[in-house]
């Protein structure tokens, strides 16, 4: 029911949405530690979210130098080693991926781009950020805590993940890996709640939701899918609590531990396989959708043009978050089913590659003719296209079940995952970061550095997992801690092995410039001025940079047009922002 | 997982139902211009919308544990618990709350000031003897030998009603704070709409426990089994 009238001139209609009552801070803390504003809390999130996920990436290093050379550091037992992965796995996708797009990109970009002066439940908010605080100190203590973390893997499959055999089974991991996921989901649904109805409810005059920007689609989409999705987590980790902590059998079967019969029995393993999928699978997604829609506007913003199909865009996003709730099976393969499932999930996880791809041909065709300028963002943006649609492949071979099945233990799932939600969404995120800081900070990031950290993260991530597929397909199984005599591993594996791991040494180091960057251009950065890649979404027109405390002086801004006039023929600059009434000199009915 | 799935499927039709009113079909890109909104006089106050969402999300909490409660139930070792009959004094008492929210809530609305604080006390004393009853449900059962260890359907039953208490007891905190508020100033516009919010979680919460109670009585069983006959 919303209506557009193109009358230019005609008087303003009243506004729909109140002005809020800031809550003004009075002092260093409420200011900048308690602090209610969006635009700090998302930097708090981000900040502690890169931190964490600085510790899963020298996790990464560790098992690397493992599988490289075998035996050669004495420190990495096998204990050790699954304690790597399943802390590097849980760390990156939940701690760093969800919390980095949702609570960063999220608080930051949702009120600016929608209009808004904050966030609608500022002090939700706040809660939101310290309570995954909170979760990440608990999951941090785990390596501290006797018997070290869990190494269960990331998916922390009953029965093995508490038993004696699993390094924490027994000990305090498993119960804190699992307190620190309630917390965190506690946290989240705080944040969650707040980034949907400051969407729904928040956007100022104008803001129609088919003139947001994808980015604020994408994570609004994924917001939503995340707060149905993670309540089958919290399920799961309550009842694997139970089952741990208090001797109830929801997961746990009839066992013997060590020559000794548990009091367990009649549990069901595969009930809590298919409640962590049920969460497992949207999460790709939750993860997936923030960068489709932030990429799309690096695109068209760097390519001068307006993104194509925009309609499409929009209802891609949403279908794929609608679908991406019935695949969840696809990660059961090798658990068996009923092969009408099988075929079911099957079916549907490739339907999925329908809306995808859609949205690729059309990043494709946005940059067609389009006036690419090979600034940072668009590097990063280009190498997303490039390894999502890579990852994408690999994943309708594993989206098979005949397919899967025997690929489901190599290192070809690896590779296929780290290139679709490792490297694909870290490169929207170092996009989006380097797109974003001379508005977050006023400041440009370095060129020279960020071109260094760019080559050297994109064609080294290529250089660890391109021979990682060859790897897997040959046979190698993953999960493993070495290899040992295993006779039908080729020579050329080992050292592809010593290669992956050199290559893996050297892409985390070049990261290491990428924080020193961050660091630098804080002090020392060209100055940016309010819009330096002269775009046309809200958050580039705020009256300072950076923006202050309710971001937009005395009055809200009002749309007139949706986010993509670039270029637009005959207007006199070749972007027309979102809050600009008149187009120049031809109006824009005119020239279409 | 059905239970979830068709839980999700009503969730999903009220977002098809909302985004059709959005112009998703709409050409922003020849849209230029003011553009209004003419859906209703009043937007819905972002209390209410965020509760909305709230509640979907705890109501895909309790379906993903009744879709693990059936999953759970056919293996050999299940063998339901005998309900304490007590259980029915706890639902007329979660009942009485919900109707003395709304009755708070009416009264509020017709600016009867002093009856709608009756009625939050009212709620607020319901409230905690709801939870007293269901410590002295839990009570009856361990007394009776019921651990929640020694079968699955006592480990559901304690998990169940414990989550469920423990939204009870969320909503509490709110319904004091309320309650609070109301004795100490004056009705006002933010006020009512709290009242209002209150009310509605507890029906929610009333209904919850109404598909629970359902659930442990074997009544929800007896229901699917005869969809499933239906069907076949």
């Amino acid at each position: 029911m919303v209506d557009v009238r193109s009358g230019i001139g005609e008087a303003l209609p009243p506004p729909e949405v109140e002005d809020v009552e800031l809550y003004h801070p009075h002092s260093w803390w409420t200011r900048y530690v308690f602090s209610q504003d969006a635009k700090i809390i998302a930097i708090q999130y981000a900040t502690t979210a890169i931190a964490i996920g600085m510790v899963a990436l020298v996790l990464s290093w560790l098992m690397r130098l493992q599988l490289g050379f075998p035996g050669t550091f004495q420190l990495i037992d096998a204990e050790a080693y699954y304690q790597f992965i399943t802390m590097h796995g849980m760390i990156m996708v939940i701690y760093l991926l969800t919390a980095l797009f949702l609570g960063g990109f999220g608080n930051y970009l949702i009120p600016l781009m929608v209009g808004a002066r904050d966030m609608v439940f500022p002090y939700a908010n706040m809660l939101s950020y310290w309570i995954y605080l909170l979760a990440v100190l608990v999951l941090v203590a785990s390596f501290f805590a006797p018997g070290g973390p869990t190494g269960a893997g990331w998916t922390l499959y009953p029965p093995q993940a508490v038993l004696s055999g699993t390094p924490g089974g027994k000990d305090w991991g498993i119960i804190l890996m699992l307190s620190s996921l309630i917390i965190f989901i506690i946290g989240f649904t705080m944040g969650g709640l707040n980034y949907v109805v400051t969407v729904l409810q928040g956007r100022t005059r104008g803001m129609t939701l088919m003139r947001m920007p994808l980015t604020v689609w994408g994570i609004f989409t994924a917001t939503v899918m995340a707060l149905l999705a993670f309540p089958a987590l919290f399920v799961a980790c309550v009842m694997m609590l139970f089952d741990r902590l208090l001797g109830t059998s929801f997961f746990m079967p009839a066992i013997v531990e060590m020559g000794e019969q548990l009091q367990h029995g009649g549990g069901s393993p595969i009930l809590f396989q298919h409640l962590f999928w049920f969460f497992g699978h949207p999460e790709v997604y939750i993860v997936a959708l923030p960068a489709f829609g932030i990429v799309s506007d690096l695109i068209s913003t760097h390519a001068r043009k307006n993104i194509f199909g925009y309609r499409m865009m929009v209802w891609a996003i949403v279908i794929i978050g609608g679908l991406s709730f019935i695949v969840w099976a696809h990660h059961m393969y090798v658990s068996g089913m009923n092969p009408y499932f099988g075929f079911f999930f099957a079916t549907t996880t490739l339907i999925i590659a329908v809306p995808t791809a859609i949205k690729v041909y059309n990043w494709v065709l946005t940059l067609w003719r389009g006036n690419i300028h090979l600034t940072l963002p668009m590097l990063f943006a280009l190498a997303f296209i490039v390894t999502f649609v890579n990852g994408g492949l690999t994943g309708l071979f594993l989206g098979n079940v005949v397919v899967d099945v025997p690929l489901s233990d190599t290192m070809f799932v690896v590779a296929h995952f780290h290139m679709v939600m490792g490297v694909a969404p870290i490169m929207v995120i170092f996009g989006a970061i380097y797109h974003w800081y001379p508005k977050i900070t006023g400041r440009m990031l370095n060129e020279v550095l960020g071109q260094i950290h760019f080559w050297v993260t994109f064609i080294g991530a290529y250089a660890i997992f391109f021979p990682m597929h060859y790897v897997g397909l040959v046979g190698v199984p993953r999960r493993y801690y070495e290899l040992g005599e295993m006779a039908f591993v080729a020579d050329s594996v080992h050292s592809l092995n010593a290669f992956i791991s050199v290559m893996a040494l050297i892409v985390g180091a070049a990261q290491i410039v990428f924080l020193f960057n961050l660091v630098w251009s804080l002090r020392h950065g060209r100055e940016a001025g309010g819009n330096p890649w002269r775009a046309t979404t809200l958050e580039w027109q705020t009256p300072e940079t950076p923006p202050p405390h309710g971001n937009w002086g005395k009055e809200l801004p009002v749309v007139y047009r949706w986010a993509y006039d670039y270029s637009v023929p005959g207007a006199p600059e070749d972007f027309i922002p979102q809050n600009q009434p008149s187009p120049g000199r031809v109006s824009h009915e005119a020239a279409s | 997982m059905s239970v979830v799935v068709l839980f999700l499927a009503t969730v999903a039709a009220v977002i098809v139902w909302w985004l059709a009113g959005q112009r998703v079909t709409s050409r922003p890109w020849l849209e230029v211009g003011h553009a209004h909104d003419r859906r209703s006089g009043a937007p819905m106050p972002p209390a209410k919308v965020g509760l909305g969402v709230f509640l979907a999300v705890v109501g895909a909490l309790f379906s993903l544990a009744i879709s693990a409660y059936f999953m759970r139930m056919t293996s050999s070792d299940w063998g339901a618990l005998p309900l304490p009959g007590f259980l029915w004094v706890n639902t007329g008492i979660l009942t009485a709350g919900s109707i003395a929210l709304h009755w708070t809530k009416v009264e509020a609305e017709r600016r009867h000031d002093e009856a709608a604080r009756t009625g939050l006390l009212a709620a607020l004393a319901a409230g905690l003897a709801f939870l007293a009853g269901q410590l002295f449900a839990w009570r009856i059962l361990s007394g009776a030998g019921y651990l929640l260890a020694d079968n699955p359907a006592n480990s559901f039953f304690y998990m169940l009603t414990g989550m469920h208490g423990l939204h009870i007891l969320g909503g509490l905190l709110a319904l004091g704070r309320v309650t609070a508020r109301a004795w100490n100033t004056p009705f006002d516009r933010r006020l009512r709409l709290s009242i209002e919010l209150c009310a509605v979680y507890w029906h929610f919460m009333l209904i919850v426990w109404l598909v629970l109670f359902a659930l442990f009585a074997g009544w929800a069983s007896d229901v699917i089994d005869f969809c499933r006959q239906l069907l076949t």
